[in-house]
């Protein structure tokens, strides 16, 4: 085995209250396409963000080719030759394939100090030609498809001189024929003796295309070995083997008449042919990995996106709704995966963002009775969720991330819901916070309401739902019953190499 | 730091823009005072006032469409068009009340200001856009209705150009019709439902969208608070200054955004208050009429009202970063 090129070791990052990268590891050697994988949330982007100088690690050691290093800057990481690909293409798209291959490092005419766009051009086309790609060079970017995108992305690093190139979901918007040609590509960047870090949900691209494997979980190292030695199965078993450290409430359930019935309910680009029933009483679990579709589902039966096919029917009656204000009448609440950007307006008071949904049924004559109902109504349901704050009067931006929950919280159990559904209900926030959340949950089913629960956290899925369905790219790939979903048959459908066009049709 | 020994309700009030702006006014009165002992006087502050009258009302209404994280530019121009209008009808049919001229003015601009929220609204055009076009369209639109021309003071009828200096209690109906529009959208502002939901489409349109806020009809109704207010004080304008020209009222809007930022509103949306509004206004008037005292000629005047845009955006941003420190470092701690 060949000397490593990058070497990482004791790697921790640490966010406000919690530990992204806990002490990981990670060795990569020239001419290796090394796979790094994990479910969501196991730390692989922030140790992209590192590698590639955008968050400076709180601990630990990076070496590159024996010398140790440390990056201040996006800059910084280029220049010792660790170019990322990124998930959203990030290019100029009013400018040509020259102009983006070269931003940031253009080439100057040795006597004028001009601009030497001739022999920028002319490399440009050298370097497409060596990738094998039909691209000119003076083609503007935003005339090019996805995957040319990401070619040219790949042409910029080789100009760039990389050394390691990141790709983090680099297949995730292409079809299966763009697949393969990046994968050609990606050999020949092996063959030239590039080192390839390669993040991926897909099992089939990883058996594929990868020679190593690291394995992430909760921030932690877990394992790492060879592709060919290893099978989906044990690697499943890396990403999933973990200790519950979470008692989740128990939950007797008292599951009643159906509340709401989901067919075949679609939206172009993404999910297709979701179909499941909702009870009264019951949790619903709702799984998927990254761009599964998950939260694009319940925006759609919320009304904030529209469907472009399906039916639903809310209790017995034909459903589907025009916007947040009609599913609110309805019984409907939604509390959105980011509390920030969707659930709260940061600048308001605790006061007016929890009365913000129901402003109507305060106010009279569009007058808000705000000496009275709207303090009492929001102490009542400020209490329930025990929101620690100085006051009702301080602005949303000034609590933690546990505290901002609860107000989200709060502000929806006030629309007396008959379903509920959480998206990402404990991401980012405290222990003590989170079974305070579950508890919540389990009180709420008690009392009837119907609860959609969408979680990247496999224990939480397993520990809270009753059914729980399954997504895989926009697509439904199963709904495990209590008893017989395992973190496995969970894990096994989430990264389920699926027959699309079966399903399509 | 010497702020920390301060007790807190001292050092929350401080932190207000508006305990800002008056100890910034006390100060700024002090030295003019010296230098003329007249500018205290009840006469002069009378003037003052009632020169801060009409920009008071309109930037009210540039006020919520800034809240919305919107801009209004087209405030002149509604002024001009809505002023020459009134100022027709009053030299064609003297004995139209001046009353009916202001209600006429005021549904005029709102028609004005609906159009424009329209535009923002279902056209989706951004504010600035949308007003950098009717702001030229509605100045043409006053030149096509005047075919050029003025209405001077003697085509006008008395009781016009006497309604807004006829006082009530020694003050002014000018000054009264300011205090009943600060009055009322101060109301509106804090305790209507429509009110709060200003504030959350400028704080987060996302946010608000997921509590079934109605977007587009928040962002007609801040454009049609602005162009109605315009139209009160295009009538208002009229018959205070007894003329009605085509260029009256250029460039007002940049008096109207300098009130509202030197009155803390936050220039992208959600967070602002009336009454920094109204201090905003007051401590541009101050300036404006303490410029001859200082032997600093009105040519000064817009030179003046630019700097101090600049300053108070920048102290805006500059305590809005400070701000945001604090709360990481809390959240941290």
């Amino acid at each position: 085995m060949q000397d490593a090129l990058l070497e990482v070791r004791n790697l921790t990052k640490i966010f406000p209250g919690i530990r992204a990268l806990d002490e990981v590891q990670l060795t990569i050697r020239s001419g290796e396409v090394h796979a790094l994988i994990g479910e969501n949330g196991a730390g692989k982007s922030t140790l992209v963000k590192i590698l590639t100088g955008v968050y400076f690690p709180n601990g630990g050691t990076l070496t590159l080719e024996g010398k140790e290093i440390s990056f201040r800057n996006a800059i910084d990481a280029q220049n010792a030759g660790i170019v990322a690909i990124h998930q959203e293409a990030s290019m100029f798209p009013e400018l040509s394939v020259t102009e983006n291959i070269f931003m940031g490092h253009h080439l100057r005419h040795p006597k004028t100090k001009k601009l030497d766009w001739k022999t920028m051009g002319e490399q440009t086309k050298a370097l497409l030609s060596k990738m094998q790609l039909d691209i000119d060079p003076n083609t503007l970017v935003k005339n090019l498809s996805v995957a040319k995108r990401h070619m040219v992305e790949i042409t910029k690093a080789l100009s760039l001189d990389a050394k390691l190139v990141i790709m983090d979901e680099p297949t995730s918007a292409l079809t299966k024929r763009e697949v393969e040609d990046l994968f050609r590509i990606v050999r020949s960047l092996k063959e030239e003796g590039k080192a390839i870090l390669f993040i991926s949900h897909k099992f089939d691209e990883i058996f594929t295309i990868c020679d190593y494997y690291t394995v992430f979980r909760d921030g932690k190292y877990i394992a790492e070995g060879k592709v060919s030695q290893s099978n989906e199965d044990s690697i499943i078993n890396m990403m999933i083997g973990r200790s519950i450290d979470l008692l989740y409430p128990e939950h007797t359930p008292n599951i009643g008449e159906e509340i709401l019935k989901v067919e075949n309910l679609s939206q172009l680009g993404a999910f297709k042919n979701i179909s499941f029933t909702l009870h009264k009483g019951e949790i619903l679990g709702l799984f998927g990995l990254v761009g599964a579709g998950r939260s694009e589902v319940v925006r759609t039966i919320f009304g904030i996106d529209k469907a472009s096919g399906g039916t639903m029917l809310l209790e017995g009656e034909p459903f589907a709704s025009k916007d947040a204000r009609q599913s609110m009448l309805k019984g409907i609440a939604l509390v959105p995966e980011d509390r920030q950007k969707q659930g709260l307006v940061l600048k308001m008071s605790l006061t007016n963002n929890i009365s913000l949904p129901v402003l109507k049924q305060l106010s009279f004559k569009g007058v808000v009775n705000l000496a009275k109902k709207e303090q009492e109504y929001v102490q009542k349901h400020g209490r329930r969720m025990e929101i620690k704050a100085a006051g009702y009067h301080v602005q949303a931006q000034t609590l933690s991330g546990g505290n901002q929950q609860k107000v989200v919280l709060a502000k929806w159990i006030g629309t007396d819901p008959k379903i509920l559904i959480l998206d990402e209900p404990t991401k980012g926030i405290d222990v003590a916070t989170k079974a305070a959340v579950h508890q919540f949950m389990c009180t709420m089913a008690a009392k009837g309401v119907a609860i959609i629960l969408i979680s990247s956290e496999l224990p939480e899925v397993l520990g809270m739902s009753d059914r729980i369905l399954v997504m895989h790219e926009g697509y439904q790939t199963a709904i495990l019953d209590r008893s017989e979903a395992t973190a496995e048959s969970v894990m096994r459908a989430a990264i389920a190499t699926i027959d699309k066009e079966a399903l399509d049709g | 730091m010497a702020e920390h020994m301060l007790p807190s309700f001292v050092r929350k009030a401080l932190a207000r823009r508006e305990s800002t702006l008056i100890i910034l006014l006390a100060v700024l009165l002090v030295p003019i005072s010296i230098r003329s002992p007249q500018f205290l006087s009840a006469s002069n502050i009378n003037r003052i006032l009632n020169d801060m009258a009409i920009l008071s009302m309109v930037a009210i209404g540039e006020f919520f469409v800034i809240l919305s994280n919107g801009i209004d530019l087209s405030v002149g121009s509604i002024i001009a068009f809505t002023g020459m209008a009134t100022g027709m009808i009053n030299e064609s049919y003297p004995v139209v009340h001046p009353v009916l001229l202001l209600l006429v003015g005021m549904s005029i601009g709102a028609v004005m200001g609906l159009f424009n929220g329209v535009l923002v609204a279902y056209g989706k055009i951004p504010p600035i856009i949308t007003t950098l076009g009717t702001v030229n369209i509605y100045r043409g639109l006053t030149f096509l209705l005047s075919k050029g021309t003025w209405v001077t003071a003697h085509e006008m009828s008395e009781s016009y150009i006497g309604f807004p200096r006829t006082t009530f209690l020694s003050i002014s109906l000018l000054l009264w019709i300011s205090f009943v529009v600060i009055a009322v959208f101060y109301y509106f502002s804090k305790f209507t439902r429509t009110g709060r939901e200003v504030y959350a489409i400028g704080g987060n349109p996302t946010a608000a969208k997921f509590v079934g806020v109605n977007e587009n009809r928040v962002r007609v109704v801040v454009f049609l608070i602005s162009g109605t207010l315009c139209g009160l004080a295009g009538a208002l304008w009229t018959a205070r200054y007894a003329s009605a020209v085509n260029e009256m009222a250029t460039g007002f809007e940049m008096q109207a955004v300098a009130a509202c930022v030197l009155g803390g509103v936050n220039f992208s949306g959600g967070a602002g208050g009336i009454m920094g509004v109204v201090l905003g206004t007051l401590f541009l008037g101050v300036v404006t009429n303490a410029l001859p005292v200082v032997y600093l000629s009105v040519f000064w005047q817009t030179f003046v009202q630019g700097l101090i845009i600049l300053i108070a955006l920048a102290l805006n941003t500059i305590s809005d970063q400070r701000k945001q420190t604090k709360l990481l470092a809390q959240r941290r701690g």
